[in-house]
């Protein structure tokens, strides 16, 4: 039954690819990406339990941490054209 | 200081969770201590040590505000697997301004987070205390459809001050 | 009571691998959303389904087949960092469409004007 989810996993990747290959606005492939990332956490998990060897949780950990960072950081590279930009609105006169 | 040993506490539990090593040998016990003080004098350095970054003192209510959004998100997901799994498409989105009755930035924070983890609802802009949400049903966003997690939110991060 | 230890530990395997696999199909169903659905505003709220309810469900069944305790903290952490990132970047990504001016389609859709854009 592990084996049919981690195939469902794989198919659901598979289709998400498709949107991040066709999406028509660059924020569809950042959303199809992200997605797959979360996906693929899951994916290592079963993979892990399928092969009787939990420590890929680790590796799975550590995509989670990397895909979020990914995301922000395509997002703000779009948005600024450059990483030397302050996220938080202090920069931009707020009132935070 | 308390949010420095709030986070310091929650960085130990965090690292012997994950390596789950009790012998405390030296080398791999040193390397914990050397990681986590890092962390914590980096957090020091960035200025994120305040009540948003470590709001440990309302955990318990955070916890409880929590196990009551997981009912709601459960209930959302349903709707939004319906509205995948339709053979026509039948979806009516439509953006709506929800007022919020949030003072601090944690519980704008809170409650803003809280409406995009509910599948059907996403919260495109902050500005004042106005949130613009993007709904897939424009039923599921009316008038007073955010109104019991606006003020669970804000009690469970500020308290029964102000009702 | 050991009757009903007994039964809880003949149970759970069984249990865990359903609870993984209806967390598997929801992925699926959560893609095929992302797949259907017209603009990208709408295809957030699918996506969002497999953040949050196909994560938690596979994630409470692994947990139901984990061997030992430390599984079920390191996956409760993967939860955790899920459930803390997810909202953040659906926001930052419908925030920085909505900044650059990506207009979302509003009003009552059917089949005829869905799938064209």
């Amino acid at each position: 039954m592990i084996g049919v989810a981690a195939l469902a996993l794989i198919i659901a990747i598979a289709l998400m690819l498709v949107r991040a290959l066709s999406g028509p606005t660059l924020y569809d492939r950042v959303l199809a990406v992200n997605s797959l990332g979360t996906k693929i956490i899951l994916l290592l998990g079963v993979i892990g339990f399928l092969t009787g060897r939990p420590d890929f949780l680790d590796i799975s950990i550590l995509y989670a941490l990397i895909n979020f960072v990914a995301t922000i950081a395509i997002l703000k590279f779009f948005r600024y054209r450059s990483f030397q930009v302050s996220l938080t609105r202090r920069d931009r006169g707020g009132s935070q | 200081m308390g949010y420095f040993l709030g986070l310091i506490t929650v960085l130990i539990a965090l690292w012997l969770g994950l390596s789950w090593d009790y012998s405390l040998k030296p080398v791999i016990a040193s390397l914990g201590a050397v990681s986590i003080v890092l962390s914590a004098v980096l957090a020091y350095r960035f200025d994120i040590l305040d009540r948003e970054g470590s709001p440990y003192g309302r955990l318990i209510q955070l916890m409880g505000y929590w196990l009551w959004l997981i009912v709601e998100i459960f209930k959302a997901n349903w709707v939004v697997i319906k509205a995948c799994l339709r053979s026509t498409l039948d979806i009516n989105p439509a953006l709506v301004k929800v007022k919020t009755g949030c003072e601090s930035d944690l519980a704008r924070t809170v409650f803003a987070n809280s409406i995009t983890l509910t599948p059907g609802t996403v919260s495109v802009e902050i500005e004042g205390d106005k949130i613009l949400v993007h709904a897939l049903y424009e039923e599921a966003a009316g008038p007073g459809a955010f109104d019991e997690m606006d003020r669970r939110s804000r009690e469970a991060s500020d308290g029964r001050r102000k009702s | 009571m050991t009757e009903v230890m007994e039964f809880w530990n003949a149970f759970r395997p069984a249990l865990g691998s359903a609870l993984v696999l209806v967390g598997a199909v929801l992925a699926v169903i959560g893609t095929v959303g992302v797949l259907r659905f017209p603009d990208f505003y709408t295809r957030l709220h699918a996506a969002s389904v497999t953040d949050t309810a196909a994560a938690t469900l596979a994630i409470v069944g692994m947990a139901l087949l984990a061997p030992s305790l430390a599984i079920v903290v390191k996956l409760a952490v993967v939860w955790l960092f899920l459930f803390l990132t997810g909202p953040t970047s659906s926001h930052a990504l419908a925030n920085a469409a909505h900044t650059a001016g990506l207009q979302p389609m509003i009003g009552r859709l059917g089949e005829d004007d869905g799938g064209s854009q």
